[in-house]
């Protein structure tokens, strides 16, 4: 077969970095080619070098066997090279149609209605389902993805690259874009997949290409290799994956929640009526596919939205409109799921990020003045203790903080003022190994403390492995909660997808 | 604060300020040549102006004033991640109520003070509290609010002084104040013999060092600052975003009533309608020059004080229309918004001069391919 | 009524033109993505270039200097912007403060100048435009009197080009580029178009514009360079707010600020309208921004992206 792609012994070094070292990488015309990574692995470089968003320091580029210069994304979409991008690239407020021509119009007035003509007809043959004169800001998450494949298709391109596209859809949808992805290879397109999921690898894949660390660590044919082999040359290490952790020692119940109805920023109902409660010694873990309700659910815990309805119990206190401080005091611990926008001060010191919950009261400050000997010292311990590493200890930007190093000191801060519920959501994304591994512990601990833990998570590996029980929700309710002993992948995923359990499972 | 880290940004944030006053006044000398006037004397006079006897400094003092007042309240604002730009109105409102209170209220002279400073204090945080309410309550973003907060105080005025404050002669001024019911002091006056210093330049000294304090040493500061640099993480932490928000923009119009205050009843004795005051603006210059910093306002206010009061002097002795100290504050402000421009300037160079030095030691290893 | 109505009619549209067009500007700038707080600094430098070339020129060219005095404020304006451009575009700068130093430098430098030319500051020139009745239609019941009598061509040429500026946003592919610009710059950089040229066309575009305004105001009921457009460029983005960044929105708000602004400052001549005080309607203007602006919090039509670097 004849390489429809080929980057030869790319080289690209950002300030202190070499995020490419010497890779090399071929797609076969027709393949479906993974490339797997950890998180800054390179994966998003090598990707925007071919896609002509970066220019690499050394090496080839060859298209169908060509050499050819990529310097900007139009040089891509001429060689027929679309990517479908991890942050969709859609003007909101336009039609399907107005996105999809946007930058390929034709002529200088713009002709909607025969543009949309053609798209139909692509939505059609290729399985897409996409009406062209929606508005982008009324259609699902799964849609707009369909819209960048469209956009792609429209642009002729032959090379697809796909840059974990998974993240946001529901199980059904991701079986819609592996038959999708099977139908455009079908008609001849290539793809690149590039994911960190073993499991869609192995799905959908013919050959993966495996970086670590910004180097090429192996290619290898997706059937004869498994998951383990996979994820032990991603990561340079066996890895079980699995989680040390004893029984639960279930006391008494620390929150609870009845009836709880929720809105979200649509104005209509993201959380609808839930009962749920966790006691102390437990993990609870919520599982869901993004955006059925867990935000919606967790700021109205942690209350950073307003409840519509229902009760918010947090160890014996009724907090369902209490001031978030308030919570704090009651107990409450927040690993929020941004850290970068939520959870510190990028441009602030680690020390006043440490304080930032609790600055306004002594030890901390006496009479609205701030003692900064014991702030200093407070953040020292807890750096030390947490393993925070950076330049300049405490007096170091957090924004200067590697991505582990940053939920760390989050994860230090929570866990160090001692709260009897700690929610996490999102405790390690974009972490690698190492840093996930790390913060996983200290959830069990904190709950081997004798403290309850919620934790929300898209990854289901990431429930399975800590949580003692799991809820799953699905547009905004509460579908079930069962006790991981008694469960399996497949059974929440049926339920993540919305179907119920026949009556007497439990 | 990191002692390193400290010392990088405020060598950044000083090196900034440099180079754009550097080019301010390359731009004002440009500026005089192009009218044919000899740059080295336009400055000579201009600089004299602000600062040759001990009335001009007086008068230069009186000046900076006003600008170190509308320069911590703008940088005040900065500071809570707000944009003040609506300063030119507090202080016309602050103005307006001191310039009210010192024609109509009698007492003796220290209550008389207090009531007249809380006076300006007070029109001037009313009307930073408005557009601070609508940003907390409806997110209406706060450059617009203060810009058409300006507008409506500008038109206020323009009605109101002829209407209750009128002058025997002119219709377009306030009456003058009486000389005892303003802020010059006899003390004040005496130390700077004919000048226009007055009571209001103690105030800004002690606004300085109050602010700096808060912003320091307090919670409210603390709170105040983890607003201004990550709203969304101080709302997390338990901060209330909003109440600190109306809270900011109350006491950034509240310093700006200060400078109206110290300028309708304390520089000048009147309030002359039609005229948006420019210190305003001027204090944005203020603000971005000393980095947002109490110290460096107060260090910026006196530079552009300069400036400000020694363009008359220049005018009189040279043909440069005063305007050139408005033109030079304005590129100011220009260069220190492009400041990423200095810094690659300035990292191009430092980048060319360590690698002639890397050549003069002859050590030819590449740090980064070690690493 | 009818009569009051029919005299301050021309006024009020006299007023209305130089708004809409410096808001139009407005418009076509942040629909790029590019906040312009320094409208009103636009304005008055068209407004002083126009000044003085006229000045300069009329003695020589007579009538026919005021086109050549319109084109060379619209020039002016257009070269100012750069600045704007610049700082926003290429150095990322905050959009507020460039737009304030572009008003402070406008009004610094260009009475900096005026005074080297005339001393006094002021530069007046000798005519402005003739009114004229359009043949025909200035005859037609009602609407003749209100729009087709007294008119300026100055006001013909700008609703022309508000005209054509709107089928160039709305029917056209350069349009829809510009717009997405607004909303989401990397996808259309995704899309293989330059973002960086289309901002520069769109602040291009409000210096022009709001050159254009200042060229009007000049040639129509000013007929003088007095160092300062009074706060209208600030009224023109006001207009914009209000006007919900949609062409036909700052039509309609443009013409609405323009008859309060009339009513006030005639209201002192005209007794039948003197009920109200005047100051009602100079704030009304702004009163009605900001009502709009919490009317509108919940779903803001503004450009998402106006404001972000790029």
């Amino acid at each position: 077969m004849s390489h429809v792609i080929e980057m030869l012994n790319i080289r690209k070094e950002f300030p202190g970095i070499v995020a490419n070292d010497d890779i090399t990488l071929q797609v076969e015309q027709g393949e479906i080619h993974a490339i797997l990574g950890e998180n800054g692995a390179g994966k998003s470089t090598l990707m925007s070098i071919l896609f002509g968003l970066y220019h690499a320091d050394r090496g080839q580029i060859k298209v169908k066997g060509r050499e050819v210069h990529i310097s900007s994304p139009n040089d891509a979409n001429d060689l027929g090279i679309g990517m479908v991008h991890q942050h969709f690239q859609l003007v909101h407020p336009f039609t399907v149609t107005e996105n999809i021509i946007l930058g390929k119009e034709g002529h200088f007035f713009l002709d909607r209605r025969s543009a949309a003509k053609k798209i139909k007809a692509l939505s059609e043959k290729y399985g897409l389902n996409i009406d062209p004169d929606m508005i982008i800001e009324d259609i699902t998450v799964g849609m707009q993805q369909r819209v960048e494949i469209l956009k792609m298709l429209y642009r002729d391109a032959e090379i697809l690259i796909f840059d974990e596209p998974t993240a946001v859809l529901t199980p059904q949808e991701i079986d819609d874009l592996m038959q999708i992805m099977r139908n455009l290879v079908s008609e001849g397109k290539s793809v690149i997949l590039i994911t960190h999921k073993l499991n869609e690898i192995k799905a959908v894949a013919d050959r993966c290409t495996i970086i670590r660390r910004g180097k090429l660590i192996g290619v290898v044919d997706v059937k004869k290799t498994s998951q383990a082999e996979m994820a032990s040359m991603m990561v340079g290490r066996p890895v079980s994956f699995k989680v040390d952790k004893k029984p639960a020692q279930v006391g008494r119940v620390i929150l609870e929640l009845y009836d709880l109805k929720v809105m979200n920023n649509k104005k209509t109902l993201g959380v609808k009526g839930i009962n749920l409660s966790v006691k102390s010694g437990e993990i609870v873990g919520i599982a869901g596919v993004d955006g059925n309700g867990q935000t919606e659910l967790i700021e109205a815990i942690t209350g950073l939205r307003q409840v519509e309805s229902g009760t918010i119990v947090l160890d014996g206190n009724d907090i369902t409109n209490a001031p978030i401080r308030k919570r704090n005091e009651v107990g409450l611990g927040h690993i929020p799921e941004d850290r970068q926008k939520r959870g510190l001060v990028m441009e602030n010191s680690l020390f006043n990020n440490v304080a930032i919950k609790e600055f306004y009261h002594a030890p901390f400050s006496k009479h609205g003045i701030l003692d900064d000997e014991y702030l200093k010292q407070y953040a020292q311990d807890v750096i030390t203790q947490f393993d925070v590493r950076s330049g300049e200890g405490i007096y170091s930007l957090a924004g200067k903080l590697s991505g582990g190093n940053q939920q760390k000191l989050i994860v230090g801060r929570e866990v160090v003022s001692d709260p009897e519920l700690l929610i996490a959501v999102q405790p390690t994304r974009g972490l690698d190994v190492g840093a996930i591994e790390y913060i996983h512990s200290q959830l069990i601990a904190h709950r081997d403390k004798g403290h309850a833990v919620l934790l929300v998570s898209f990854e289901l590996d990431e429930i399975f492995n800590l949580s003692d029980r799991i809820a799953v929700m699905n547009s905004g309710e509460l579908i079930d909660i069962v006790k991981t002993s008694e469960t399996d992948e497949s059974a929440v995923g049926l339920m993540m997808a919305g179907v119920k359990r026949k009556e007497g499972g439990q | 604060m990191s002692e390193i880290e400290n010392k990088e940004m405020k060598s950044n944030a000083f090196l900034v300020a440099i180079s754009a006053v550097v080019l301010g006044l390359i731009a004002g000398a440009v500026l005089m040549a192009l009218i044919g006037s000899n740059p080295f004397t336009g400055f000579w006079f201009l600089f004299r102006g602000g600062l040759m006897n001990i009335e001009r400094v007086g008068n230069t003092l009186a000046t900076a004033t006003n600008l170190m007042l509308v320069g911590l309240s703008v940088a005040f604002a900065f500071r809570t991640g707000l944009f003040n730009i609506g300063a030119s109105g507090q202080m016309l409102v602050g103005g307006l109520c001191a310039t009210l209170v010192a024609h109509h209220v009698f007492l003796p002279r220290p209550l008389y003070l207090v009531v007249l400073i809380l006076s300006g204090l007070l029109g001037g945080a009313v009307w930073g509290i408005i557009p601070g309410f609508l940003k907390a309550k409806f997110n209406v973003h706060e450059v617009v609010a203060t810009i058409m907060m300006n507008w409506i105080a500008y038109w206020s005025v323009y009605y109101f002084v002829p209407a209750y404050l009128k002058g025997p002669s002119l219709e377009t001024e306030s009456a003058s104040i009486a000389i005892e019911q303003t802020l010059r002091s006899p003390w004040l006056t005496k130390l700077f013999p004919g000048s226009y210093i007055n009571l209001g330049f103690l105030v800004a000294i002690a606004s300085v060092i109050i602010i700096k304090f808060i912003l320091d040493k307090t919670t409210l500061g603390f709170e105040l600052k983890a607003v201004g640099s990550n709203r969304f993480c101080a709302e997390y932490a338990g901060i209330r975003v909003n109440k600190n928000v109306v809270l900011s923009m109350m006491i950034a119009g509240g310093l700006a009533g200060l400078a109206g205050l110290s300028f309708y009843t304390g520089y000048s004795r009147n309030m002359q309608i039609g005229v948006l005051p420019s210190q305003g603006f001027d204090g944005i210059a203020v603000a971005l020059l000393g980095a947002s910093n109490p110290l460096g306002v107060l260090f910026s206010s006196l530079f552009f004080g300069v400036l400000q009061s020694g363009k008359g002097f220049m005018n009189a002795m040279t043909k440069v229309p005063p305007e050139i100290a408005d033109t030079i504050i304005s590129v100011i402000i220009y260069f220190t918004a492009t400041s990423v421009l200095f810094k690659r300037l300035w990292e191009a160079l430092f980048k060319i001069l360590s690698r002639k030095k890397a050549v003069r030691d002859a050590k030819p290893t590449n740090n980064k391919e070690v690493k | 009524m009818w009569l009051t109505l029919t005299r301050i009619f021309p006024y009020a549209i006299a007023y209305t033109i130089p708004m809409l067009v410096t808001s139009l500007g407005g418009l076509y700038s942040e629909r790029s993505g590019v906040t312009n707080i320094g409208l009103e600094g636009l304005m008055l430098v068209g407004y002083f270039a126009t000044a003085i070339t006229i000045k300069l020129t009329e003695a020589t060219l007579g009538i026919n200097a005021l086109a050549l005095g319109v084109m060379v404020g619209v020039l002016a304006g257009a070269v100012f912007s750069l600045l704007h451009a610049f700082a926003s575009i290429n150095l990322k700068a905050d959009q507020i403060i460039s737009g304030t130093a572009i008003n402070m430098l406008a009004s610094a430098l260009t009475v900096y100048l005026a005074r080297t030319i005339s001393g006094s500051g002021n530069v007046r020139i000798l005519m402005g435009i003739v009114r004229k009745n359009i043949p025909v239609l200035s005859r037609i019941p009602i609407l003749g009197p209100l729009f087709f009598s007294q008119t300026y061509w100055t006001t013909w040429l700008c609703l022309l080009i508000w005209g054509l500026s709107w089928i160039l946003l709305y029917k056209t592919s350069f349009g829809l580029r510009l717009r997405a610009c607004g909303e989401h710059p990397s996808a259309v950089a995704s899309a293989g178009v330059n973002v960086h040229m289309m901002r520069y066309f769109g602040v291009i575009m409000s210096g022009s514009l709001a050159g254009l305004g200042g060229s009007v105001i000049l040639i129509t009921y000013s007929g003088e360079f007095n160092g300062t457009v009074a706060g209208l460029g600030f009224l023109s983005l006001a207009a914009l707010i209000f006007g919900q960044w949609k062409p036909l929105g700052i039509l309609g708000a443009t013409f609405f600020f323009g008859i309060a602004t009339t009513i006030a400052n005639v209201s002192q001549v005209i007794p039948s309208l003197n009920i109200v005080p005047p100051v009602v309607f100079k704030i009304f203007p702004y009163v009605a921004t900001l009502l709009a602006l919490v009317l509108f919090s919940k779903k803001s039509a503004a450009p998402k992206a106006a404001g972000d670097t790029f």
